[in-house]
């Protein structure tokens, strides 16, 4: 690859991509997001290969197989795109391949049953379809399109014209201005206007002279999203781009990409898009003949969920423990070695290039001020279809929900979300004190403020889908017990509380404590917001606090009651085996722990109670379901 | 690992890949953690004395972060996902039946070094789940049945 | 922060209402002990930097309409600022922490007679060591690196299984026999343990950062 010298060769670059793209090229695109080789989308991919080489079709234009990150509908994978037919197969195994390869790659026909249906209807497109009609990609424009690999694939598709524009066209300031008035805030899930921290850096740099760092913060703890990764495995550039355009706008010249320790993928594409944008001179010195030089290092993260705070991931970087330090000062002020560092959520470095390219109103009218542009949810759950999606902030949570999301499989529908993670909190989907709007509607608009005004936060992006078999009691002591084990275990509000308050939610789960004890634990909740050093202490008590300030009732079933609603908490439910749907195979008893199930083969078979430890082996085995939670 | 003879020209190589500065002690250790399943006492000491950190600073690293374990892993790593959703869909159960299956707790090593369990959080496969990795290998919607049969080939 | 200040370089403020000036660079801390105001401490050494982790030191401070809790031994005041070390919410967490202690370290009698100063007596929390006395407050570990500089002991760990601990928990070498880790131990838990961190200085090398 050769050296790209100035905005000119670039623009040229593009076209001449552009020129060689034959749109008539039939191209198979196969997801490699994480649901999807989750899925075995890889030897989908192998398939692919293999069937063309094997098909004795006598191709106009060869076909071409493209692996690419993330296209959303996780829940469908794994996903394979085909243009210009613009289809979407879902579902696709490796054995459905020879199919697709001659009845549409040779034949250039439909194959139906690989077709997504909903609610009676088949979609060829992917437009077409719900799940993707009411999103909104901007972020994600080139997530699932794309080849990560291939650095030529993102220049086509616009990468690095907005680091030209800002080079050109624009000055340091006059980028840090757009992003201001662009709205756009932090997507890590603190939601802090951005611009305020960039400035902030530049005006300690202006009084300290000196380096300034950027860091990328891709520790993306909360269990259940992903958005980062999807951005980071299938869309690197976009990374890269935004962190080029705000060194030239903060006068940083070294950034570092922060990837945690879990995402190997995330740092070989990264790895591989550094290494191709330093090869066509976008990352060193002189960058498109700007004069500008600016360089990425990539660290990995080492397990520690701490480690998504700011002072913990700069300890991390100086070779320390990840133990958080008091703040002020911030590390705008003092941060990586003491030098002024901005650090920004990954989703947030890769929104910069779009507001650039949009312009800062362009870029504002999407979304809700003070809530402006798009968002990114990892939709999870009990929701039908569940994935990754991209909408813009102010739109309801029915909406994403239900005509997204495809609602909620089961009688009783929708019972809440859980966002922010570990950090964010349980609310109901009838939202009745939020604002009068709001309480018109019966929803929820998801936006930062409107989110916080819940008690919980609208956070990185996790987004779970509750119904009405989960238990908050039960998903409250899940958070504490995560926290628990990812404190740094500095400060005692957070060592010491986290605990003390695990020690109330586990008497709540075995049906003990009293009315009383919901009390105490609000207020040790409210101890250890106030006293501990950081964000994981800090917000540690918002999943508990929530869930009892809008289910109390489910908490009182079951420390009043010892009944849980749900039945999940296992010291207040009991296995029973249906006598009118058992046959009599005992395959329960056959793999039962315990050996607590007992019965006459091909007449029935029935449970112990006193002796069941309720580990659910029974249920997992049955083939007629006949298993029920009372 | 065992089996593989470590000599201290192997150590080297990882280090050189690495400039003497402590900020590079948490990236030196990775690779020592991916070569030899685990940091060794030596090796430990080694690594402190290239980048110039006191030892007391390496140990608290090394027991601190998740990634880095002191005694050497399984031939093969078995990981629970309990991320929220898989846990919303039985992951505990899941790792509780595990335990028993190979007779450790999770986070240990089973006698004869063949398994490794470990919980982690989240892989996001989250459609698929309760998830768990077998290696690299994904099983979707996994049961304790099929667990099983997937150990039973290795 | 920029403080705004006199141009001699004092900081006026109040705690509980009464006037209080800090020189420059003091923490909220140290002004209110200057002034003899009582705030309670247990990780606090004037010998080492202060670190945060006891956060009994809290205190409410009222600023711009906002008001936040935060550890005086680490805060600094501005000009004009409200410090309130008995408030509601102060005394919330001193009277958990305080509680949480008693059943971290039920062995301390140092820690006994500090709760009771605060009304806690009792603890209803799960009790996991009753021979416990080191709270990991991390005076000992700051001492030794930041003062003496032979940084013979550390953490290791994290969260509730933080210990105080040396590398490959053997004694250490490195250990010159000082005593200053123990004349700061809050509790007494250190000198009981000594032997765990002390080695055989006749084996101290001193050439290399590992022996």
């Amino acid at each position: 690859m050769k050296k790209i010298k100035d905005v000119a060769e670039l623009e040229g670059l593009r076209q001449s991509l552009h020129a060689a793209h034959d749109p008539q090229q039939p191209v198979a695109r196969v997801c490699l997001g994480p649901g999807c080789l989750a899925l075995g989308a890889e030897k989908v991919s192998q398939a692919f290969k293999s069937a063309l080489k094997k098909s004795k079709a006598n191709f106009k234009v060869q076909p071409l197989i493209k692996t690419t990150g993330c296209q959303g509908l996780c829940s469908q994978g794994t996903l394979v795109n085909l243009s210009p037919a613009d289809l979407l197969y879902v579902r696709v195994k490796p054995e459905d391949v020879p199919e697709i390869v001659e009845t549409s790659l040779v034949k250039g026909q439909v194959l139906e049953r690989l077709l997504y249906s909903e609610n009676g209807t088949k979609y060829k497109s992917a437009a077409e379809i719900p799940f993707y009609r009411a999103q909104q990609k901007v972020i994600l424009k080139n997530v699932g399109v794309i080849d990560p690999l291939d650095i030529n694939d993102a220049i086509r598709c616009g990468a690095y014209q907005s680091l030209a524009k800002a080079l050109m066209d624009l000055s340091p300031a006059e980028v840090i201005k757009t992003v201001e008035l662009s709205g756009l805030r932090g997507r890590g899930g603190g939601g802090f206007p951005t611009a305020y921290k960039w400035r902030r850096a530049v005006e300690n740099a202006r009084q300290n002279p000196g380096p300034v760092y950027l860091i990328a913060n891709g520790e993306e703890g909360d269990p259940g999203a992903f958005m980062d990764r999807a951005i980071m495995e299938g869309d690197p550039h976009a990374v890269i781009e935004g962190m080029l355009i705000g060194g030239y706008a903060l006068g940083a010249h070294q950034g570092f990409l922060y990837v945690r320790h879990e995402y190997p993928i995330a740092i070989h594409h990264l790895s591989v898009a550094v290494q191709q944008a330093r090869a066509l001179g976008l990352l060193g010195k002189n960058i498109l003949g700007s004069g500008f030089a600016f360089d990425l290092q990539l660290n990995r993260g080492a397990g520690a969920y701490v480690c998504g705070e700011e002072t913990a991931i700069i300890a991390s970087l100086e070779g320390r423990v990840g133990e958080p330090v008091m703040r002020p000062p911030y590390p705008v002020e003092q941060g990586l070695w003491g030098r002024p560092t901005v650090i920004n959520n990954v989703e947030t470095w890769a929104n910069v290039p779009h507001i650039i390219r949009m312009g800062a109103e362009g870029y504002a009218n999407l979304g809700v001020p003070p809530s402006t542009g798009t968002k990114i949810f990892s939709l999870v759950g009990k929701v039908k279809n569940s994935g990754l999606v991209e909408v813009p902030m102010g739109i309801s949570l029915g909406t994403l929900v239900e005509e997204i999301g495809g609602g909620v499989p089961g009688q009783k529908g929708f019972k809440a979300v859980q966002t922010g993670g570990p950090s964010g909190g349980i609310v109901p989907y009838e939202f009745k004190d939020v604002t009068a709007e709001a309480a018109e509607k019966k929803t929820l608009s998801v936006d930062f403020d409107s989110m916080a005004k819940t008690g919980s936060t609208m956070g990185g992006g996790g987004m779970i889908v509750m119904d009405e078999h989960d238990c908050v009691v039960d998903l409250a002591r899940y958070f504490l017990r995560f926290l628990e084990e990812e404190s740094c275990g500095k400060c005692l509000p957070c060592r010491l509380g986290l605990k003390g308050m695990l020690e109330f939610l586990n008497q709540f789960a075995k049906g003990q404590g009293t009315p009383q004890d919901l009390d105490a634990l609000e207020s040790l909740g409210q101890a250890v917001a106030d006293g501990s050093l950081c964000g994981l202490g800090k917000r540690a008590p918002n999943p508990v606090l929530t869930s009892i300030r809008y289910f109390r009732d489910e908490y009182l079933a079951h420390i009043v009651d010892h009944k849980c609603p749900a039945g999940v908490c296992k010291d207040l439910i009991s296995f029973r085996i249906d006598p009118k749907i058992c046959d009599g195979c005992g395959l329960c008893a056959k793999h039962c722990p315990e050996a607590c199930i007992s019965g006459k083969k091909k007449k029935l078979f029935t449970i112990n109670e006193a002796a069941c430890i309720r580990c659910g082996v029974c249920r997992d085995v049955c083939p007629l379901d006949a298993v029920r939670v009372v | 690992m065992d089996g593989k003879k470590i000599s201290k020209a192997d150590i080297d190589a990882i280090m050189e890949r690495y400039p003497r500065h402590p900020q590079y002690l948490i990236s030196l250790l990775q690779d020592v953690q991916a070569a030899f399943n685990y940091i060794s006492p030596d090796n430990l000491n080694l690594v402190c004395d290239y980048v110039g950190v006191p030892v007391t600073q390496a140990w608290s690293i090394a027991t601190f972060y998740k990634s880095f374990s002191l005694e050497p892993k399984g031939e093969h790593e078995i990981k629970v996902c309990l991320g929220t959703t898989c846990h919303l869909k039985g992951g505990e159960n899941l790792v509780e039946a595990c335990e028993r299956h190979l007779q450790v707790e999770r986070g240990q090593t089973t006698g004869d070094r063949r398994f490794t369990l470990e919980t982690v959080k989240c892989v996001g496969a989250c459609s698929e789940a309760p998830v768990i990795m077998i290696d690299k290998e994904y099983l979707g919607q996994a049961t304790l049945l099929g667990v099983k049969q997937h150990l039973k080939k290795l | 922060m920029s403080a705004k200040k006199k141009t001699d370089g004092l900081i006026d403020f109040t705690i509980n209402g009464q006037r209080v000036q800090a020189k420059e660079g003091w923490s909220i801390l140290e002004t209110a002990r200057h002034h003899h105001i009582p705030i309670p401490t247990l990780c606090y050494h004037p010998a080492v930097h202060p670190w945060g982790s006891c956060r009994l030191c809290v205190v409410e401070i009222r600023e711009n309409g906002q008001s936040n809790v935060t550890a005086s031994c680490l805060a600094k005041p501005t000009a004009g600022m409200e410090v309130l070390t008995q408030s509601e919410r102060v005394e919330n967490v001193r009277r958990w922490v305080l509680e949480m202690l008693l059943a971290e370290c039920p062995a301390s009698q140092e820690i006994k007679d500090l709760a009771a100063g605060y009304g806690v007596t009792s603890t209803r929390f799960a009790i996991p060591d009753p021979l416990e006395d080191c709270l990991k407050c991390g005076r000992c570990v700051a001492v030794c690196h930041e003062v003496v500089g032979v940084r013979a002991l550390t953490f290791g760990s994290r969260g509730v299984k933080k210990k105080l601990e040396t590398p490959y928990r053997i004694p250490n070498n490195m250990c010159i026999g000082c005593g200053c880790c123990v004349s700061v131990c809050p509790t007494g838990a250190l000198q009981a343990r000594l032997d765990t961190v002390r080695g055989d200085i006749a084996r101290r090398t001193g050439h290399s950062f590992a022996h």
